[in-house]
């Protein structure tokens, strides 16, 4: 099954809106509810980032029996260093992010101890495409 | 049917229809429902007369329901005169829980946060709604189990035979009454019977008005600590939780912040209360008081409380006595999900029925009118694909249907019948026109 959203950079207050929607969708497919965690938390985290650093975004997710293969593209600035970002506390937002309670430098750290399977490809100033994998039949 | 937060209340023949699996007991549709057709069900009050030993367990909120005129005392002896030979706060339990969950709450700090399970409401809904955070509730008995034990324990150890004792729990509300009756995570319960408050406020009440006795019983009591006083309030249980904490009553609020928990995993509260009334117990579905002056009478009284303590007046008697044998009985088994989102057990026929739900709704209006009998539309597309409704109960399909004249008109009105029985339609009238 296939499902896809669209993120608006710097709509926070709409972030967590394409998580929710997904949450809503495995819980109905019967996933088991640690697996949605996981899933869902990655997703959110990578949401986020979108809302944080780019213009605009779309996630596409497909649902299959045995695994859940979710795309974020997005445009905006992309990552000059990925491995650094990587780092847990490696953080570029700003003071106003900060505040909002983002941007402690765990987004993509975190991403990857959720997901099974984290791909992301970045082009300093077009953007950057970030694929999560989990599988449901571990 | 729309009141009701899980979705489970359809209409069929002009009657509501629950879905167990759905219903969390909250008591939304008992306070909804306009003719009182909903009602909490309740044990005769003479099955106390069965035991020789009676004890009243009484939650604070019922002396909160009263008028401040009417004093906690007159309140206490006219329940010792109605036929109970003891009265016991339940809140005194709260003593010994504080101690346990300050405990519990240390033990499992890698399991944040941890979720009190004194409503158990709350504990059903997220057992149905969110799954995933099952694990993170307490797994200690509420006060009111806690005082049927202490009760229990001590008439034993005063010599009464164990079947002769009869507790009875006043409920605040149809939660508490469930979770009595069917436990979630314990076996059996202690409490022998239950009494809905609003039913017991009424006996009191007329027989305080009609009393004309000028002196009363005054029965010997502990002496509730302040804290134990208002831990049924919102915020009642929370103050008193070590490290950062949140309370939330009302049971959509409660929801919504879940929602947003279980996507967020950062998360550094310590500890969550959550209560599915509005103003907490004060606010259960069988109280009779206005739940704002309950939840004033309830603070004087802590007040009071706590002014006594200052002075050095304590009561002989503690909870704390019976610390050891309360403390061994006190958690309760594992709590497990029953997920109620799912629409099959297996995957690949969930997926099947949820691309049918999603054509389905393409069919319907989106104006959650409720005419069909499902509170919404996409509940409606999911009773179609579970089996359990048709397309043709939606309004608008049978004007459609009967467009195409695919449908006849008394198609249309024996089905609108199906779903709200003939009586709604007055034709004498409108044939009158």
């Amino acid at each position: 099954m296939h499902f896809n959203y669209q993120i608006e950079g710097g709509d926070f207050t709409r972030a967590g809106h394409a998580s929710s929607e997904v949450k809503k969708v495995l819980k109905q497919l019967n996933v088991d509810p640690s697996v949605i965690k996981h899933i869902v938390v990655a997703l959110y985290e990578a949401e986020v980032n979108v809302v944080a650093h780019a213009y605009r975004g779309k996630i596409d997710v497909d649902i299959d029996t045995d695994k859940v293969f979710i795309v974020l593209n997005d445009e905006g600035p992309g990552i000059p260093d990925i491995n650094i970002a990587m780092q847990e506390g490696y953080s570029t937002a700003s003071q106003k992010v900060r505040e909002m309670g983002f941007g402690a430098g765990m987004g993509l750290p975190n991403i990857k101890k959720n997901a099974d399977i984290l791909n992301i490809q970045s082009e300093v100033g077009k953007g950057t495409c970030v694929e999560i994998t989990t599988f449901l039949n571990k | 049917m729309k009141a009701c937060p899980t979705e489970a209340i359809r209409v069929k023949h002009g009657k509501a229809v629950l879905f167990e699996n759905r219903c969390v007991d909250c008591g939304e549709c008992f306070r909804a429902c306009p003719v009182c057709a909903i009602i909490v069900e309740q044990d005769d009050f003479d099955k106390i007369f069965e035991y020789p030993i009676r004890v009243a367990l009484v939650p604070a909120v019922f002396i909160g329901q009263f008028p401040e005129e009417i004093t906690t005392e007159e309140i206490y002896s006219e329940l010792l005169e109605l036929g109970f030979t003891h009265v016991f706060e339940v809140e005194h339990g709260a003593e010994i829980l504080l101690e346990e969950q300050y405990k519990y709450c240390q033990e499992h700090a890698d399991n944040k946060p941890v979720i009190s399970p004194f409503c158990p409401a709350i504990v059903r809904l997220i057992q149905v709604k969110f799954p995933a955070l099952v694990e993170n509730i307490m797994l200690l008995k509420p006060p009111v189990d806690i005082a049927a034990l202490y009760n229990k324990k001590k008439l034993i150890d005063a010599g009464h035979n164990p079947e002769d004792i009869g507790l009875f729990y006043v409920s605040p509300c149809a939660a508490k009454i469930v979770a009595l009756r069917s436990p979630v995570g314990e076996t059996i319960s202690e409490v022998t019977g239950i009494i809905n408050m609003n039913f017991l406020y009424n006996k009191v009440l007329t027989a305080i008005k009609q009393s004309k006795k000028e002196t009363c019983i005054i029965p010997s009591r502990m002496s509730l600590k302040a804290k134990c006083i208002v831990w049924s309030l919102t915020r009642g249980e929370s103050v008193n939780s070590s490290g950062r904490s949140l309370a939330i009553d009302g049971i959509h609020n409660v929801i919504e912040f879940l929602e947003k928990l279980e996507i967020e995993e950062n998360t550094d509260i310590d500890f969550l209360e959550l209560r599915a009334c509005d103003e907490s117990c004060a606010g259960g579905v069988l109280t009779s008081g206005n739940r704002f002056l309950t939840v004033e009478r309830l603070h004087n009284r802590a007040n009071i409380a706590r002014q006594k303590l200052m002075k050095g007046i304590k009561s002989k008697e503690s909870i704390m006595d019976y610390y050891g044998h309360i403390s061994n009985h006190i958690e309760v088994d594992k709590i497990k999900p029953r997920s109620m989102m799912k629409l099959d057990e297996d995957m690949a026929e969930a997926m099947r029925k949820m691309k049918k739900v999603h054509d389905l709704i393409l069919f319907l209006p989106q104006i959650d009118c409720g005419t069909c009998g499902s509170p919404s539309c996409s509940a409606l597309a999911e009773d179609i694909v579970q089996g359990k409704a048709s397309l043709a109960q939606c309004h608008f399909v049978q004007r459609t249907l009967e467009e195409r004249k695919l449908f006849t008109r008394e198609e249309s009105v024996k089905t609108l019948e199906d779903t709200w029985s003939s009586d709604k339609f007055n034709r004498k009238w409108l044939l009158n026109l």
